[in-house]
């Protein structure tokens, strides 16, 4: 079997981010990056399958600027064989992202696309059902454990109200939710070893895909504050305050 | 222009969601149509004809729709798209798969968990787990929205009087098995509806702890909600998380117990009306958002609370 594994490169989840000056979006320059949470739990989760002897090869794809390629070097590093780079700048809707993927899933033709559920910066969660949409792929969405069977997945997926389990036939389309499993670290020999795998490079222009921007971003602002709350000093006079002052018990 | 609202539903009740959903709806366009997939959902027709300002149902009724399976859902929302402006969902796990694979079939850039609605074609949503909003106008000339039911009130139930008309099922996609769902009940209120949301993070330090929770959670009539963290170490199931990508909570009262406050969490529940934080680490992010903060052991802390509450003559339900 053969997996092709999506990862973004996003502002790290632990950096407090701010609104440019003029509302025109985030602001990015020195801001540290790193690979998009649940996109880590997607490589990790095909590493393990190909350990366990199910998948043959694992290729790493993103899809951005320069930069983005150290996202697929740190998938390498963990355990991917090869590395594409799609070029492309600015925002680039999950609508043109599952093209590209398509493109390149018409290319490779992998058995499995694995991604994260949603990613930490738009906070869209669509390119996974979107690719499988345009692939008429099966879909098995926010998945927090898979089983391998002969020519299908037993996936189970977490939703509102618990837990639900499908079956998907091969080929599909996994969107990974970060409770699939605990990624590992790369390890120094590892990266270093990783710089030496392949990376293919191409743009979107290459592949035919259109990534210009279907949605006008008007503005981007911070959200309204909260007012500045009170420490309390003990449980009585939390009570009293939730009772007498915000009466919401 | 009109709207097409995929309802959400277990085959016998509409999802109270749905009705935050209609609403919304209603901004974009009073023409707002219902599709109901299902099976043998009758009385989910009927219920959704009384929703005050639908204006019609199509009920396409099949076996195959038992269970809510997208590959099979998304056909028949295709067949019923071509009169339709906008197509909405819920921005729950429920819409949030089943819309993209609507758009992209359309070609249609999806616009995700709109929390307000500008104009017909522009939306408030937030990015970056709620620390920007963004104003977005779609230019497609078919819109795709999930939207977030907590930030919309509900359309009331009653009023309504909609024609119900049958739809026709499509065929049955075979490369998608649905196997079961473990849906978890509970007496308590729903997490996403309920006025008051109590919460436990790692601090609790075991799942058996979590009845230090419960207990002030039944006193209070409350839902129970927890920290990625703490579902992640198995104190409770996932169900219960709030926060980025989990549920989204906007109670009257929310009481963080043992969370430390990250903005992922955060992201979840920081619209809440009153939110009380206790945690014995005083520079925790939570007290950043908290009304009501108090440093303290959770361990002593949450017997007294329990006790102070049953000095109470009265608590509101």
């Amino acid at each position: 079997m053969k997996i092709l594994v999506a990862v973004k490169r996003v502002i790290d989840y632990n950096v407090q981010i701010r609104v440019k000056d003029d509302n025109s979006g985030i602001v990015t320059e020195n801001v540290k990056m790193s690979t998009n949470p649940p996109d880590d739990n997607a490589i990790e989760e095909a590493v393990k399958i190909k350990e366990a002897g199910k998948a043959t090869e694992i290729v790493a794809i993103t899809i951005g600027d320069d930069k983005a390629q150290e996202t697929v070097r740190k998938a390498l590093a963990v355990g991917a064989d090869r590395g594409i780079h799609v070029k492309a700048d600015g925002i680039i809707e999950p609508l043109a992202v599952s093209k590209i993927l398509k493109a390149v899933v018409e290319k490779e033709k992998p058995d499995l696309v694995f991604m994260g559920k949603q990613a930490i910066d738009d906070d869209c969660n669509q390119t996974g059902q979107m690719l499988a949409a345009l692939l008429n792929w099966p879909q098995a969405t926010f998945a927090s454990k898979i089983e391998i069977k002969d020519k299908s997945l037993e996936v189970t997926r977490e939703v509102d109200e618990g837990l639900e389990t499908i079956e998907v036939n091969v080929p599909a389309i996994v969107t990974c939710d970060l409770r699939l499993n605990e990624p590992r670290y790369a390890s120094l020999p590892n990266i270093m070893k990783a710089k030496k795998k392949p990376l293919d490079q191409m743009s979107a222009t290459d592949l035919g895909i259109d990534t210009k921007p279907r949605i006008e971003q008007i503005k981007v602002e911070e959200p309204p504050k909260r007012k500045a709350g009170i420490k309390v000093a003990n449980v009585a006079e939390l009570v009293n305050k939730l009772k007498n002052e915000a009466k919401v018990i | 222009m009109s709207v097409l609202l995929i309802a959400e539903h277990n085959n016998k009740e509409l999802k109270p969601f749905t009705l935050n959903v209609i609403n919304a709806a209603k901004q974009i366009d009073e023409d707002t149509h219902v599709l109901l997939i299902g099976h043998n959902a009758d009385s989910v027709a009927k219920q959704i004809s009384e929703v005050s300002g639908v204006k019609k149902i199509i009920h396409v009724d099949n076996a195959i729709y038992e269970n809510y399976v997208a590959e099979n859902f998304v056909p028949v929302i295709l067949k019923n798209a071509e009169s339709y402006t906008h197509i909405v969902s819920a921005a729950n796990t429920f819409g949030k798969n089943l819309m993209p694979r609507v758009a992209a079939n359309l070609d249609t850039s999806q616009i995700s968990d709109i929390i307000k609605v500008i104009s017909n074609d522009t939306f408030l949503r937030p990015i970056y787990a709620g620390n920007a909003f963004a104003t977005v106008k779609s230019n497609d000339p078919k819109k795709c929205i999930t939207v977030r039911p907590t930030s919309f009130d509900p359309a009331p139930s009653t009023g309504g009087s909609a024609e119900i008309v049958k739809g026709e099922a499509s065929e049955e996609y075979s490369l998608t098995k649905f196997i079961k769902k473990e849906e978890i009940k509970s007496d308590r209120p729903e997490l996403g509806t309920a006025r008051i949301v109590i919460s436990g993070g790692r601090g609790l330090q075991s799942g058996e702890n979590f009845k230090l929770i419960t207990a002030v959670a039944d006193k209070l009539n409350a839902a129970i909600g927890a920290s990625r963290a703490a579902v992640d170490a198995g104190y409770i199931t996932n169900d219960h998380q709030v926060g980025q990508t989990g549920k989204v909570v906007v109670p009257d009262l929310y009481i963080a117990v043992g969370i430390s406050g990250a903005i992922q969490h955060l992201a979840g529940m920081k619209e809440s009306k009153v939110i009380v934080a206790i945690n014995k680490d005083g520079e925790a992010p939570i007290f950043s958002v908290a009304d009501y903060g108090l440093e303290a052991d959770l361990f002593e802390a949450l017997p007294q609370f329990l006790e102070e509450l049953n000095k109470l003559n009265t608590i509101q339900k």
